[in-house]
């Protein structure tokens, strides 16, 4: 493998990760707070979808981000009334989820557009351009690190930059204030945080109307930024895969960009070589499709360290009387 | 007596419904689902004309899981529909699981194989992918700059290995040095459905110098067509004319005329002729693709080209290996 081959890969690797990256944030705040989300994937799909035909109907691709955050907050905010409000099962509620988002997309884009449950082909300011970062152009002719510059960290649409960005302030977040202190405790001990006069209720909601709008993002990006308009199942599995990878990634921020990047490598490497010769030994395309769900069993098994989920996790609070 | 009449009358007009939906055809779609802009919606597009043109009626019903294959067949099998034509390899099997319990019912599977020793009355409808994709790989060599074209498939099934095996003889026909990238999206239904993955695998291919790529995946291609179109490459669809997608962009479509041998099922409704019928360049059951929205892309030489090929393929002085014959490709290692 050579130089530029490997930026490629590397560069696919970005967008492919990025995606992930994103919904696996969402999931983190979730179930750090005690909400257990497998959900992410239909938030994806209906923000995919908002995004599309709101950018396809307005032609701006703003809007159709807003369009698309704001449907995802909306279906967190019902999976936080079945599951925090009215205390049902967590996962029984986002498994609705995905079914009522892949039913919904369609429905309305079949509506809408009369296209069989896609959105017209985007154009122009409906998309995510790419963005040249600044001396990419110049210190492309600088050995070794300007093609580095300008292939891999230059040259992607605006949501990869903030989805990275998500990162560091996730864990400032998390970690560093009080909310997420307080954030933290709810999904250890609902109980202390109760008799500390702090809401439960409350810190959950906020929690799952940031993965809402973490998970619009996503679906945004894949939508409007990786493709030029919402087709029918789109998200494929992204949002199961990045379920593995925060169980992989043991709830953690920066554990999470480094899983979401293995996982987006796999997929490249996947992607470009689809059967690996490997000294004599060729290992077939679905071992590497199959290699996130085996890391995260591995992971799961104890054999790497132990994933221990937030203790409150799955469970409604209820008060004691 | 007055209520005998009544009873007289209704039963007659049970008969008479019961008469017209026997000679109503009905349509079950494969799980890439009504409008593909490929396939499945060139099915569609046969019935609709039959409808149009005959001013008569069918049913359809998009299949959502693989549960509800053998389940769709029997209600409108046990409703009276006749024929029932489905579309997809997949229905196959669950044709020869049904096929016995209906036996005035006619079946027709489009692109799957049921013997018709043991299942009288079921059609197979097969298609000679391997010349249509033979036609569009010259194409694809003659407008390639770069000697090297792509192929991206859907779910890794030996059908579209077909497809990939032919296109990649007809490269090699016209440049025998070229070079075939070939990839598949999956090895499950979801292949059919994942435009980012054909985009990224387009995107792999452009970097490993393709020029030209060939997408047989169903939705997945839509994802191919539309990075081909951002990156400046040209791009060749599938099943349907797709053409009019990305004008200037795609360079032809490799045709399977689904929407034929559907209209023609349909037209020949409960009298249907069964047994297997395998549609070739001869009868322009595949073809490939010339429109207003391609005219500038394929010179006068491309076309008297592959025209030549055709005729050769059809008066047999040509053949292309079908991958399906013997699981393995003279021009390509998967």
């Amino acid at each position: 493998m050579d130089f530029a081959t490997l930026l490629q890969v590397l560069d696919s690797t970005v967008r492919l990760a990025t995606p992930l990256l994103l919904a696996c944030l969402a999931g983190l705040f979730s179930e750090r707070s005690g909400v257990i989300d497998i959900g992410l994937e239909g938030k994806m799909l209906i923000a995919a979808f908002f995004s599309a035909a709101i950018a396809a109907l307005t032609g701006s691709v703003w809007m159709g981000l807003g369009a698309g955050i704001v449907s995802s907050v909306l279906l967190s905010g019902l999976h936080g009334l079945a599951s925090i409000t009215f205390r049902g099962n967590q996962l029984i509620s986002g498994v609705a989820l995905n079914f009522l988002a892949a039913g919904l997309t369609v429905l309305i884009a079949q509506d809408w557009f009369s296209q069989g449950g896609r959105t017209p082909s985007l154009m122009g300011a409906g998309r995510w351009e790419a963005i040249t970062l600044p001396f990419a152009e110049t210190l492309r002719a600088v050995p070794v690190l300007g093609p580095i510059y300008y292939e891999l960290i230059s040259g992607h649409s605006i949501l990869v930059y903030v989805a990275l960005l998500c990162v560091p302030a996730t864990w400032w977040v998390l970690f560093r204030t009080r909310f997420g202190l307080r954030l933290r405790a709810v999904g250890e001990a609902p109980e202390a945080v109760d008799t500390a006069g702090v809401s439960v209720v409350g810190l959950r909601y906020a929690a799952i109307v940031i993965c809402g709008l973490l998970c619009g993002l996503a679906g945004s990006y894949l939508a409007t930024g990786l493709q030029a308009g919402f087709v029918k199942d789109m998200t494929a599995g992204r949002g199961y895969i990045a379920l593995a990878a925060l169980i992989f990634a043991k709830w953690r921020p920066w554990y999470a960009l480094m899983a979401c990047l293995l996982f987006g490598l796999l997929q490249a490497v996947a992607l470009r070589y689809q059967n690996i010769d490997f000294g004599g030994i060729t290992i077939p395309v679905q071992v590497m499709d199959a290699l996130p769900y085996i890391l995260t069993v591995v992971i799961l098994a104890g054999f790497v360290g132990r994933a221990i989920p937030p203790r409150a996790g799955g469970e409604p609070y209820v008060k004691e009387r | 007596m007055t209520t005998m009449k009544s009873l007289a009358g209704s039963a007659a007009a049970l008969a008479l419904t019961a008469g017209a939906a026997l000679a109503d055809p009905a349509l079950i779609y494969d799980l890439g689902g009504k409008f593909d802009k490929s396939f499945n919606e060139a099915a569609f597009n046969g019935a609709t004309r039959w409808a149009e043109e005959t001013g008569g009626e069918f049913r359809d019903i998009e299949l959502q899981s693989e549960a509800q294959r053998e389940q769709a067949l029997r209600r409108f099998a046990e409703a009276g529909f006749n024929p029932v034509v489905t579309t997809g390899f997949s229905m196959s099997t669950p044709i020869t699981n049904v096929a016995a319990d209906y036996p005035d019912t006619k079946f027709v599977t489009i692109d799957g194989y049921v013997d018709p020793e043991a299942h009288p009355n079921v059609k197979s409808i097969l298609f000679a992918e391997h010349q249509g994709s033979y036609l569009v790989g010259m194409m694809a060599a003659m407008a390639s700059e770069s000697g090297t074209v792509s192929f991206v498939g859907g779910m890794d099934i030996p059908l579209i290995r077909k497809f990939a095996c032919g296109y990649a003889q007809g490269v090699k026909a016209v440049n025998p040095d070229a070079t075939v990238i070939a990839n598949m999206t999956g090895t499950t239904p979801a292949a059919w459905n994942d435009p980012v993955k054909g985009s990224e695998l387009t995107k792999a291919q452009i970097s490993q110098g393709s020029d030209v790529v060939f997408a047989a995946a169903g939705g997945t291609g839509l994802g191919v067509l539309q990075t081909a179109e951002d990156e400046g490459i040209l791009s060749i669809g599938v099943d349907s004319n797709q053409n009019y997608l990305h004008p200037g962009s795609v360079l032809t479509s490799m045709l399977k005329r689904v929407d034929v041998a559907v209209f023609e099922s349909m037209e020949a409704g409960a009298d249907l002729e069964t047994g297997v019928e395998v549609l070739t360049l001869a009868e322009d059951g595949v073809g490939y693709a010339m429109d207003e929205n391609n005219a500038s892309l394929v010179s006068e030489e491309m076309q008297a080209a592959v025209e030549e090929a055709k005729a050769a393929i059809i008066a047999g002085d040509l053949a292309v290996h079908d991958y399906t014959s013997d699981d393995s490709c003279p021009a390509l290692t998967f």
